[in-house]
């Protein structure tokens, strides 16, 4: 057997001070951010904030600057730009406007024909989004992440009991705030694809959490003379070899889709790895020291 | 107990044939199967989506609104013209939704009350005041996106796209998805003109005409409006030709004064098309009247001659030509200096007929063909190295076991592969990501089995019932994971756009097959081992 744990004996439920310290700080970040987001000044992507993005690949390579200068000469403002060197493409952002839907897109297209008219372009994707429905998605997401949350505490509540679900969805709801915190410290787009990243994510630590708890709610029923402390620790220690596989697994996948996967998903396979990371913590970390913290007594396992 | 793995071999074996044959469609290979096999089996696969493929998916706002207000505008000129013929002269204006009726006295009350149910009064003093009723106004706002709808599936068949989806969303909104489309700006265009067509006679009479400047540049139209507002009769408006230069090609703007009212609309057509100029060689549209716009475009033509009349469309005055005889036979054209493609395409919107009421696009987003090749090549190169690397750390860490992991993950994709195809599911960039996902999380079950192997033989039992145990304890363990990935696919699908759905579909379709392969896949494997001989040793 290759085992990468051997039979540990680690004290996990000891550290808690120390993991809620780190857990406290990440979340209370990804509370900030999530204030940012809802008084809109994060950096919110054009599916949420409405706007125009408009996307060109180039023949010749092309100066960002001059790009700047032309877009700016033709009075465009609140624009940026991001671009991909090796295959001369160019992201031209524009934030909302009080311009009609597609008339920011015709200016840009307008300008950078007058001022680059040798080297020729074409469009890789257009996204206008007009304010109404940028609204709509933002609460659209604001809602499935709730309902999304709820519908984890429901059913961990009906297979385990409440207490545990409290505690797998603090630790789910931990994974999702740390990772949008730390996007937004990253100054990356909160957008769609992110939502869907961070709803991916509460599915995977959730997982995880719950493979904890089952050898948990196993142990409560044989080692009936250990304390609940001990109990949880011997159940961490048992099924960490599989955490860390399992995590291993789709921290490879997640690697291949950001180096192999295309600029689309970049942003998209980043939140993976980080969610990975941070929900394989929060399930041996978190979960666990919460269903500790909330029932004192001897948590009653149900039946299976 | 061989009968038992008998059957679930069978079982393997029927569904990866059934996923290959409906995944085929999807291969080179399907091209190259026999005549009756292309004809008699799937032969859709798997769609993607518009973000792979490319095409446009646009969301317009029908304003209603505005409908209403047209048809507010309609009702005043009846009210004028019922009551007239009943020698009774009023005024009738309409704002909005509302129509002011000057002089009031109770006779004219009653007659408006009589023949205009859907009206509701505001008003009655010394002038009248009514309204739409709000059951008319939601009336014309749901036709109105009915027709709007109606409409843009007209043009879209027109202008020719393959497989457009158009339909109607919440109550005012049309989305409209055409993959695969090569010019979205002409395709917008198209779509989003309202296209009233009206034939309006130029007021050069009065004496405020000759007082508008030659031509302005564009964007001072409105400047010039205010500036005459108020100067101008009650029953004429200031709209604008566009003219341009070919040697400079510095666009300018030509005020003209028209009759407000419209002397013959574009609902009076029945043909359009495009013809060639024989002397400069400039696309033109021919337009044709029914036999009722035939008659009233000769008495307008008859009775107005040495006059000009304005062809409008959407409120831009296309031109003015002289009316030089009494025109019959109803035929007419439209001139613009157009390029073939927009004569083409406004001959297309003359036929399909004009939109009720002007449409806002609410979202565009278009995907290039390029950018969507890209997205799949590099879709397939990830998903690849992602699972050569599962596989790999697999047989590396459980040795044998693996192997046989490996084999339930490939067992996995296919008939992912398969169900995706059978059910013509549509394949988005986040859905790639999903089924890569999937991979990642396939072996989980494997995983979470193998750990308890382990445990298992750890206690020292027989590999035999190593085996069998592991399988029952993990069992819920695996359930219940699986239950709650479940759950957050389920809440992504349904509050998802298109792309995002896509993930939802790839994910849970991914999970739900994974219980499958997990449970039935490697335990019939290891309880093939098991049968052939007592293993003495477990290789995990």
């Amino acid at each position: 057997m290759i085992e990468i744990i051997k039979n540990t004996k680690i004290d996990f439920l000891g550290k808690r001070k120390i993991a809620f310290i780190l857990s406290g700080i990440l979340s209370i970040i990804g509370i900030i951010a999530i204030i940012q987001i809802a008084t809109g000044k994060a950096n919110l992507g054009i599916d949420f904030a409405g706007g125009t993005a408009i996307q060109f690949k180039f023949e010749k390579p092309i100066q960002l600057h001059a790009i700047r200068m032309a877009l700016e000469g033709a009075g465009l403002k609140d624009f940026d730009l991001q671009d991909l060197p090796t295959e001369n493409k160019i992201l031209i952002r524009v934030k909302k406007t009080e311009i009609t839907l597609g008339q920011v897109s015709e200016l840009i297209t307008n300008t950078l024909n007058q001022n680059f008219p040798d080297n020729k372009y074409v469009i890789d994707s257009t996204t206008e989004i007009g304010p109404k429905v940028g609204g709509r998605l933002r609460a659209d997401a604001a809602q499935a992440v709730a309902v999304a949350i709820i519908g984890i505490l429901i059913y961990v509540a009906f297979r385990f009991q409440f207490k545990f679900g409290v505690g797998a969805t603090i630790a789910t709801f931990h994974d999702v705030l740390a990772v949008l915190g730390i996007f937004f410290i990253l100054g990356k787009e909160i957008n769609l694809i992110l939502i869907t990243a961070l709803l991916t994510i509460a599915g995977y630590s959730l997982t995880d959490t719950v493979v904890v708890f089952d050898r948990i709610r196993e142990n409560l029923k044989m080692r009936q003379k250990e304390t609940v402390e001990a109990i949880m620790n011997i159940s961490i220690n048992e099924v960490l070899s599989r955490t860390i596989v399992t995590s291993l697994t789709v921290l490879f996948t997640s690697f291949a889709l950001f180096f192999f996967g295309g600029e689309v998903l970049h942003d998209f396979s980043l939140a993976m790895i980080l969610g990975v990371c941070v929900g394989t913590y929060s399930s041996v970390f978190v979960a666990s020291p919460i269903v500790l913290l909330w029932g004192g007594k001897r948590p009653f396992a149900k039946k299976k | 107990m061989r009968k038992n793995i008998l059957f679930r071999l069978i079982l393997i074996a029927v569904t990866v044939i059934i996923a290959v044959i409906f995944f085929l469609p999807n291969t080179p290979i399907f091209k190259y199967m026999p005549e009756w096999w292309r004809q008699n089996m799937p032969d859709k696969g798997i769609i993607f989506g518009l973000d792979l493929q490319g095409g446009l998916h646009l969301v317009f706002e029908v304003e209603g609104d505005k409908a209403a207000e047209i048809t507010a505008a309609r009702y005043a000129a009846k009210i004028k013209e019922m009551l007239s013929r009943k020698k009774l002269n009023v005024e009738a204006v309409s704002s909005g939704v509302q129509i002011t009726i000057t002089p009031a006295n109770s006779q004219i009350k009653k007659e408006i009350e009589d023949n205009f149910p859907n009206l509701a009064p505001v008003e009655s003093g010394s002038t009248l005041v009514y309204k739409l009723s709000d059951k008319e106004v939601q009336r014309i706002k749901d036709t109105a996106a009915d027709q709007a709808l109606e409409t843009i599936r007209n043009r879209i068949d027109q202008f020719g796209v393959s497989e457009p989806t158009i339909h109607r969303q919440g109550a005012n909104e049309i989305v409209v998805q055409l993959p695969g489309v090569k010019d979205p700006k002409r395709a917008i265009e198209l779509i989003g003109k309202t296209a009233q067509l009206e034939f309006k006679l130029v007021d050069d009479e009065a004496k405020i005409a000759a007082e508008l400047p030659q031509s302005v540049a564009p964007g001072e139209e409105e400047k010039v409006i205010q500036e005459f507002a108020g100067r101008i009769p009650e029953d004429t408006e200031i709209l604008f030709e566009k003219k341009v230069n070919k040697e400079t090609g510095v666009i300018r703007k030509i005020p003209i004064l028209l009759k407000k009212q419209a002397s013959l609309t574009g609902d009076l057509l029945s043909d359009a098309k495009v013809n060639l100029d024989s002397k400069y060689s400039e696309p033109y549209v021919s337009i044709s009247f029914n036999s009722f716009g035939a008659k009233v475009f000769e008495e307008l033509t008859g009775a107005n001659v040495g006059k000009r009349l304005a062809i409008v469309l959407d409120n831009t005055v296309y031109s003015a030509p002289v009316i030089k005889d009494r025109i019959a036979g109803g035929n007419a054209m439209i001139e613009g200096r157009f390029t073939m493609e927009e004569a083409k395409d406004l001959s297309i919107v003359l036929r399909a007929g004009a939109l009720p009421a002007p449409l806002k696009m609410l979202q565009n987003v278009t995907v290039g063909p390029s950018l969507g090749r890209d997205s799949i090549e590099a879709g397939k190169l990830a998903g690849i190295i992602g699972t050569i690397a599962v596989a790999l750390f697999m047989i590396f860490y459980y040795k044998l076991s693996g192997l046989i992991a490996d084999f339930a993950l490939l067992l996995n994709i296919i008939l992912l592969l398969g169900a995706m195809a059978s059910l013509n599911a549509t394949l988005t960039l986040p859905g790639i990501a999903g089924i890569i996902l999937a991979i990642g999380m396939a072996v989980d079950s494997n995983v979470l089995m193998f750990e308890r192997m382990r445990d298992e033989l750890r206690a020292g039992k027989t590999p035999r019932a190593a085996v069998d145990s592991g399988y029952k304890k993990a069992f819920w363990t695996i359930f219940d994971s699986h239950v709650t990935t479940l759950i957050t696919a389920a809440v992504l699908f349904q509050f998802g756009t298109g792309p995002i759905k896509g993930f939802a579909v790839t994910l849970s379709l991914g999970v739900s097959i994974n219980l499958f392969t997990a449970l039935i896949g490697t335990k019939s494997i290891f309880d093939i081992i098991n049968t052939k001989r007592e293993l003495k040793h477990l290789s995990i």
